[in-house]
């Protein structure tokens, strides 16, 4: 057996380069629109940028430290942090409740999963043409409502005091769908064994729901945080349709802010570090998200 | 395990009331689409009669039946497209030992971490120095490759027992072969999973399509809505929610088919 060679480094990588074959098209795609824009976004936020993009005068952090003083910017980054506040939490906590109904060994209670998770097949744009309707200061089914009720009308879109929650409340039906079906999901995971041993112990719905349920949920609950606060960070299409970001910029979040500095002010310097600062932000939420979750988190 | 009399009727009526209202806007859009000008003015909640004149004016208005031909093809190619990289790249993760597979491995995981959004301004000016605005594949090509995706895969591809990987192997089948006759068979409810899930958010897409389209040539049902909305003139509620209707049936019907397989697809990528 001595004579018996090393095999050649070729031979040694024939499973590297098969491999690498079946990873091509993915690597490829990646680094050509996620990689590559990735770093040439940072790139250009160092810059002030010519008609086509290009980067033309080094600035340097001037950029950053331009929208650190610009009010615009400000308010952008608080409008985001309120939107977040009034959609997430919200958000799971209706999406939760309707799983946990959804989720009784009822007759037909197939058809109400249905419809609570319809929400999810209706895309943004449709759901915020619909929702401007109802907002419609004169036709809307909310003003007729209030007028019904003989209480003040509500300008929902017009208004800065309300132009926020407005798009907020048709957000947080938008996502309900999706979070729903996440979380019923989850729920269904759950053994049942562990529900039959409280039950001969004479354990209540309330106890059972936070000494078992919630609990075991927690992975299902930690990962629905997750995305929707993600998801939030990146709302684009209901703020286009319902506001274009106004009145007086009260919902200008800030992926609509970064189009309009791009797309329609041709600012790319400025909308390059905005989208930077958005990367960041998203990077935070998902470390922090990890470093609490892996405490608090329950698995199986 | 019964449930009691008085708790059965408790549940029910949560579940009537609240579904209702979370249904309320979609039943509220198919009524309002079947009404005139004067009736929504005079506010009312029902139409007189479920005439289809808003359905034939917004085919009219719009050049709709080619919107949704674009979406449909867009949808379709993103689905196949992510179904074809995805398989392979899920593949080589779970079937073939390599160097580095740890590091390409974290690679893919970051890519979840990139925002599309904050990447967005050098992606509109790749698919402008490709000349591909206007086109089928700039508006496809860029969803191809998905994490989230191979994931989902590569956790159905785990389960499926190593000698049977051992076994192609001694019968002599090569390596794509197995992959194409015996993963890719055996894994029929993932792909389905994924497909439905690739098909559902690429017709939904909304962002890339308005950046990506100057012109009615590719353009998708929901810049469609878009353009709509900003036609609309006082009284033609009626035709634009036609429109809405005519948009949504294709994705609530296929959650409403799919929505078991879904739910127990997405949530075993999601935590395993």
């Amino acid at each position: 057996m001595t004579l018996l060679e090393k095999p050649g480094i070729w031979k040694r990588t024939a499973n590297g380069r098969t491999a690498l074959l079946y990873l091509l098209p993915s690597i490829l795609l990646f680094s050509v629109f996620v990689f590559y824009p990735m770093f040439r976004t940072i790139y250009l936020s160092f810059f002030l940028t010519d008609q086509n993009g290009d980067a033309a005068i080094w600035v340097g952090f001037e950029n950053y430290s331009y929208l650190l003083e610009s009010t615009a910017f400000i308010n952008s980054m608080k409008a985001t942090g309120l939107f977040v506040l009034y959609t997430v939490p919200i958000g799971i906590i209706l999406a939760l409740f309707f799983a946990l109904l959804a989720n009784e060994k009822l007759r037909g209670i197939g058809f109400f999963r249905t419809v609570y998770s319809s929400t999810m097949g209706i895309s943004v744009a449709a759901s915020s043409v619909i929702w401007l309707f109802m907002f419609n200061p004169s036709m809307g089914m909310f003003n007729r409502l209030l007028s019904l009720l003989n209480l003040p009308q509500i300008q929902w879109l017009l208004d800065p005091q309300w132009a926020l929650l407005s798009v907020s409340i048709s957000t947080i039906w938008m996502n309900i769908g999706f979070s729903f079906l996440i979380l019923l999901g989850g729920l269904q995971n759950i053994d049942e064994h562990l529900y039959e041993s409280s039950r001969i112990d004479g354990a209540g719905y309330f106890y059972r729901l936070r000494r078992i349920t919630l609990p075991m949920l927690s992975p299902t609950l930690f990962f629905i945080i997750t995305i929707s606060l993600i998801n939030a960070f990146q709302s684009f299409g209901q703020i286009d349709i319902l506001t274009q970001g106004g009145p007086s910029a009260s919902t200008n979040l800030i992926v609509y802010s970064i189009y309009r500095e791009a797309f329609i002010n041709y600012q790319f310097g400025t909308a390059s570090a905005q989208a930077v600062t958005l990367f960041i932000i998203i990077l935070i939420v998902t470390i922090l998200q990890f470093k609490l979750g892996e405490r608090r988190v329950h698995y199986q | 395990m019964t449930t009691s009399l008085p708790k059965k009727i408790w549940i029910y009526f949560l579940l009537i009331v609240t579904s209702f209202l979370v249904f309320f806007p979609v039943m509220y859009a198919f009524l309002i689409s079947f009404m005139t000008g004067p009736e929504l003015l005079q506010g009312k909640f029902l139409p007189q009669s479920f005439s289809l004149d808003n359905y034939i004016k917004v085919f009219d208005r719009l050049p709709l039946l080619n919107y949704l031909l674009n979406s449909f093809i867009v949808s379709v190619s993103v689905m196949l497209g992510q179904l074809a990289v995805c398989s392979l790249a899920a593949y080589a993760f779970v079937f073939i030992q390599f160097k580095g597979r740890d590091f390409i491995f974290f690679l893919f995981i970051s890519t979840m971490m990139i925002p599309w959004e904050a990447t967005m301004i050098p992606n509109k000016f790749t698919i402008q120095k490709l000349d591909w605005l206007n086109t089928y594949q700039g508006l496809t090509l860029p969803f191809f490759a998905l994490a989230f995706g191979t994931f989902l895969l590569r956790q159905h591809f785990k389960t499926i027992p190593k000698e049977l990987h051992e076994a192609s192997q001694i019968a002599g089948l090569s390596k794509f072969a197995f992959f194409r006759r015996v993963i890719l068979p055996v894994s029929k409810t993932s792909l389905v999973t994924l497909g439905a899930y690739g098909f559902l958010t690429t017709w939904n897409m909304y962002l890339w399509p308005l950046l990506i389209t100057t012109n009615k040539s590719v353009r998708t049902v929901q810049i469609g809505l878009k353009q709509l909305q900003s036609l609309e003139t006082g009284t033609e509620w009626g035709v634009v929610m036609a429109g809405v209707i005519v948009v949504i049936i294709p994705t609530l019907l296929l959650l409403f088919l799919g929505q078991k397989q879904l739910q127990k697809g997405l949530t075993q990528g999601a935590l395993k």
